[in-house]
């Protein structure tokens, strides 16, 4: 038998062949360093004279993407404007963002790709838990800017293992804290149930919420996978625990399905939403259906009306805010095609940010300068409180406000109400006001 | 003296790999890394399917297990790298061993709904003890170049030699075994049951035997994947993972060691290439960014349709004049005609399809 | 009480629509011996067009029909190009391009609809059924789609024992050479079967989607669960499948309510591999071929 030996030489050669092609693919793009402007140097990796660019990983295709498609865009649309008037010191922002289908193994490879062949010069609001915890490790030790993931997870906050992470949204712990607050203000003593997905974004909801509300009042703990749509069996035990508050950490298209397996059921309690899955836009979207049933006794507004949730950014039907409207302008400008919800409010308020920290990291920043120029604190921006920034915190937004919807929009109640992540830390109201959006719309 | 010769072309083919790991940059050394994790899954996996006929689509699920053993491993028991490999491919081979008993009876379709469930079921259970297995976070992974290769070694390029020795390792056993009298009885049991029983074949314990093998391989694949991406958690193990492999195997060539390779190749770098070509058009909207997917789908029907045989059939058809007269390059490749029974039809459907491709009416 | 009553309401409603995949799935297993993985990519397809139709012209039956119709045509086109020159291959190239075929539509769906999620409408009303004060736990519209599925299935068992072209479809599936030689066009059958196979999955595709919303991965754990519920009922077998996918929903319906929802996907598993080591082929199959 004389075959195996022949095998290898043919094998040989393909796989010769394909390093070939390979490595012509494989040519690693070096920095050019023009000096164009006088001051404008390229200063680190993926800056040069005349741009920036920076990466990220999001969901843009498969069972995530709903939704969470939008939030690139949507900072890409402030970059362009960002670039429309002026740039950076000059420079012009590319961004790109690459699909990983919410897979942390497809993350590392998108990653991979963006730091060791692309030289992007920071990782930018790199999106998903599990996904996102697949890389940090590796963009730290490769000593690149992980700036702003988006994801509410505690995590992010770990200058000492992880100096360059940064979180920005509200994490989910605090957010616990603050609904779960309210929840034992206005609803004490009576019967609580949770909905809440079984992942870390749920678990660390109800860990917030167990701070606050009294053990004895929850009667039922009820926890949904994402990939079955099927929650009736989860509101039925609700129901039969008897729950008059359900307090749910979910995503929009769960926070829809809870209430439509309760309208079948009869099932009418008070509905509390983390802010997530209450963006009262895209509830009424998936909800319109419904409204537009002949002979369904209810309108889409109707079926939000009345849900309690919280918010870290200013509600969307505030249309006399500024910043909604710097934000709704450039919407409609660059990308009219996406609904104005509270993804796309999302995005550009996180590129805002990076816009802020760029310009203070200075004319020709290092990638330390960027990390440096985050831990000297940010001004509070879009954010309705201010943000944890130092040296020894990396986590960003602190607080939110408590607001109930009402025709379609979120009417905020009470004063922003800041905490901790600590267990017994208090909730304090923030007494400072919110700074106006710039008239030129860059920080 | 196979085992010679398979050595010394696994030989050849390692320096060939040593050279481009140095020559080409991180990157593509990490795409390596990742190709040769699925080599060695795909080629276990077209061993069962191709070799004893038994289709699987949950093998996703046992790289599941391959990869969190070694995590826990690496992370609870400190081992040293070559013991966790090992261990990570008995685990997995003995679960395997478990679902090979379970579905030593079923057939065809019913074997498919079975390991698909599994794949689907699987990764739930690392959500049950979230302390235990990290729940939705997953485990990191962290593993260091090994201190004689020296400080500045790029780890990139440690990993694509140990996953590529890895994959060479395998390839050369799975050859041997496939040419051993292991090799044949599960081709006799697989082309026709009975015949092979009647010889005295013991058809389950073979069809068990194709499993555990198939499942040590996915193991170890699992480990070396949770060794390259530094992280082991669900969302890295679902279903489309056990497709993509089944998909690898037969577009590659079903049952030829060589169209595992193939078939990682384009698993590895056909939705990346695609996904380049979608970037650089500036298709980065929402819209845009499926047509890569929508591409990929395109690719997977028209190579099935233009080449049967997967990639390995059609370049030994290309090739069809020198491989006359080198028996070598048809590999493991089943006889065309008989496709691997997925299911003893009914009698009568058998008996049609047989005088089909006699050509009768 | 009241709970197991909801439960088991909710999971007979939920059930059916497992049957209706798995009734599709078993047409085409029966009529082609072909697994087809893009069962539920069809069904999602098509029920986008439905939506295209119902907001363009506003009626929802207008829509229903237009998808049951594409349904039929996507399914025998699909047949005819696609899977024909793949028919006599090994049985796993079938499978492959299949698969292929389900990415590229939901790639496909995905570039003509973008990825977000669409509310589609319920054919009825979707408020709970009351007998008094009792909260009954369903809605006129899972009544519906009970109807709907349940009168599908009849229809097809119907026309497979009483009509000359159920007769022509059982034949070509049964032993092709001898249906030819008794003047049945094989070819045509394969393709009739397919169309067939793709109206049903147009109807559940339909039928779930108020639940599930739509979007391009919405029907993906749908297959799954049609598919498991076709394997326990017999491939071979399309009341077996209605009894697996009413089976499967009752009983994932209690695992979720009495023990949580983490170990629906476990318990599944588990009762599948139950029902297969008792029956390795099925609930409901025809007797098993004999082993050596």
């Amino acid at each position: 038998m004389n075959r195996s030996h022949r095998a290898g030489l043919p094998a040989t050669a393909a796989v010769a062949a394909i390093a070939l092609a390979l490595s012509a693919c494989g040519s690693s793009g070096g920095s050019s360093s023009s000096s164009s402007s006088s001051a404008l140097t390229a200063s680190a990796p993926g800056i040069t004279a005349k741009t920036i660019t920076i990466g990220s990983h999001q969901p843009l295709t498969g069972v995530a993407a709903p939704g969470y498609d939008e939030i690139a865009p949507a900072s890409n649309a402030y970059f362009d404007y960002v670039d429309a008037h002026g740039g950076i010191y000059g420079r012009k922002i590319v961004y790109k963002f690459l699909n990983d289908q919410y897979n942390p193994a497809d993350t590392v490879s998108v990653v991979k790709q963006l730091v060791l062949q692309d030289n992007v010069y920071a990782i930018f609001d790199g999106l998903g838990t599990p996904t996102h915890l697949a890389v940090a490790p590796f963009l730290n030790s490769e000593k690149v800017p992980d700036v702003f993931v988006a994801s509410g997870c505690e995590c992010w906050n770990n200058p000492a293992q992880w100096p360059e992470t940064f979180g920005w949204q509200l994490d989910y712990v605090r957010e616990g804290k603050i609904l779960g607050s309210y929840i034992k203000k206005h609803f004490a003593g009576q019967k609580i149930g949770y909905f809440y997905q079984d992942d870390e974004f749920g678990k660390d909801g109800v860990k917030g919420l167990d701070d606050e509300i009294p053990a004895a009042d929850v009667v039922s703990r009820q926890s949904y996978d994402p990939t079955n749509i099927n929650v009736g069996p989860q509101v039925a035990a609700l129901k039969a625990a008897g729950a008059k508050v359900v307090v749910s950490f979910s995503v929009p298209a769960f926070s829809a399905l809870l209430k439509l397996n309760s309208l079948k059921l009869g099932f009418s309690p008070t509905y509390v939403v983390s802010d997530v899955g209450a963006d009262p836009i895209t509830l009424a979207g998936l909800l319109e259906a419904y409204a537009k049933q002949g002979g369904a006794k209810v309108s889409g507004n109707a079926l939000t009306q009345g849900i309690i949730t919280d918010g870290y950014l200013p509600t969307l039907g505030d249309t006399g805010n500024s910043w909604i409207a710097l934000f709704k302008k450039i919407h409609d400008q660059y990308i009219p095609k996406l609904p104005f919800d509270g993804n796309v409010l999302f995005g550009e308020a996180v590129a805002y940010t990076f816009v802020q920290a760029m310009l203070k990291a200075g004319r020709n920043p290092t990638r330390e300068d960027l990390v440096k120029a985050i831990q000297s604190g940010l001004p509070q921006g879009p954010a309705v409180a201010p943000y944890a920034y130092s040296a020894s915190v990396h986590s960003g937004m602190t607080g939110a406000y408590i607001g109930v919807i009402k025709n379609g929009t979120i009417v905020q109640e009470g004063p922003v109400l800041t905490t901790t992540t600590a267990p017994t830390s208090a909730i304090t109201p923030y007494t400072g006001s919110a700074p106006a959006a710039p008239a030129s719309g860059m920080p | 003296m196979t085992l010679l010769r398979h050595l010394a072309a696994a030989i050849v083919v390692a320096l060939v790999l040593v050279l481009l790991t140095v020559r080409l940059d991180a990157f593509r050394d990490y795409q390596m890394a990742e190709v040769a994790c699925y080599v060695v899954a795909v080629a276990g996996l077209t061993a069962l399917v191709g070799l004893s006929g038994q289709i699987s689509l949950g093998h996703g699920a046992f790289m599941a297990i391959g990869a969190y053993s070694a995590a826990l491993l690496l992370l609870h028991l400190h081992w040293p790298l070559p013991a966790v490999l090992a261990a990570a491919a008995v685990i997995t081979a003995a679960s395997g061993a478990v679902v090979g008993v379970a579905a030593a009876r079923l057939r065809g379709p019913y074997l498919a709904g079975a390991t698909l469930l599994l794949a689907v079921a699987l990764p739930s259970l690392a959500l049950s003890d979230p302390s235990l297995f990290g729940g939705d976070q997953g485990l990191s992974v962290v593993t260091s170049t090994p201190a004689f290769l020296g400080p500045t070694f790029p780890p990139t390029r440690w990993q694509a030699w140990l996953t590529c020795g890895c994959a060479l390792i395998t390839l050369v056993l799975l050859a041997n075994l496939a040419r051993s009298r292991v090799g044949r009885s599960w081709r006799a049991a697989g082309d026709d049951e009975v015949a092979a029983a009647l010889a005295g074949l013991n058809v389950a314990r073979l069809r068990v035997l194709a499993f555990v093998v198939s499942a040590a391989c996915a193991g170890l694949a699992g480990a070396l994947l949770a060794i390259t991406t530094s992280i082991v958690s669900p969302g890295a193990f679902t279903i489309t993972l056990s497709v993509a492999l089944l998909t690898g195997a037969v577009l590659g060539g079903l049952g030829s060691l060589a169209g595992a390779v193939w078939g990682s190749l384009v698993l590895v770098l056909v939705p990346t290439y695609v996904m380049d070509v979608a970037a650089s058009h500036g298709l980065s909207s929402s819209a845009g960014s499926n047509i890569p997917v929508a591409a990929y789908g395109v690719v997977l029907v028209v190579v099935m349709l233009l080449f049967p045989d997967g990639i390995q059939g059609g370049l030994v058809r290309l090739y069809r004049p020198v491989a006359a007269r080198v028996p070598a390059w048809r590999g493991l490749a089943r006889r065309k005609t008989t496709g691997p029974a997925t299911a003893p039809a009914p009698q009568p459907r058998a008996s049609a399809s047989e005088h089909q491709e006699e050509g009768s009416i | 009480m009241a709970e197991l009553f909801e439960l088991t309401l909710g999971g007979l409603s939920v059930g059916m629509i497992y049957a209706a995949i798995a009734l599709s799935l078993v047409l085409i297993w029966r009529a082609t011996r072909i697994l087809n993985y893009a069962q539920g990519g069809l069904a999602m397809f098509t029920t986008y067009l439905a939506f295209t139709v119902i907001t363009h012209t506003g009626s929802y039956w207008a829509g229903f029909v237009v998808t049951l119709v594409a349904g039929l045509l996507l399914g025998g086109l699909i047949e005819r190009v696609v899977i024909r020159p793949v028919e006599n291959k090994p049985p796993l190239n079938a499978i492959i391009v299949t698969i292929g075929l389900l990415i590229f539509l939901e790639g496909l769906a995905g570039v003509i609809y973008g990825g977000q999620y669409r509310s589609f409408p319920a054919a009825f009303s979707i408020d709970g059924l009351h007998v008094g004060s009792l909260a009954l736990g369903i809605s006129a519209n899972d009544v519906f789609v009970a109807a709907a599925v349940l009168v599908a299935a009849l229809l097809l068992a119907g026309l497979f024992q009483y009509t000359s072209v159920g007769l022509r479809l059982r034949a070509a599936a049964f032993s092709p050479p001898v249906a030819r030689l008794l003047g049945v066009r094989v070819g045509r059958m394969l393709t009739l079967g397919w169309a067939l196979a793709g109206l049903i999955g147009a109807l559940a595709g339909v039928l779930v989607s108020p639940s599930t919303f739509l979007y391009p991965n919405s029907m993906d754990s749908v297959f799954v669960l049609g598919f498991t519920a076709a394997v326990i009922g017999g491939l071979d077998s399309p009341a077996g499948a209605v009894a697996g996918g009413l089976i499967l929903g009752v009983a994932l319906s209690y695992v979720g309510g009495y023990l949580g929802s983490d170990v629906v996907p476990l318990f599944g598993l588990a009762a599948l591999v139950v029902v297969l080591m008792i029956r390795p082929e099925g609930l409901f199959s025809a007797a098993a071929a004999r082993q050596v």
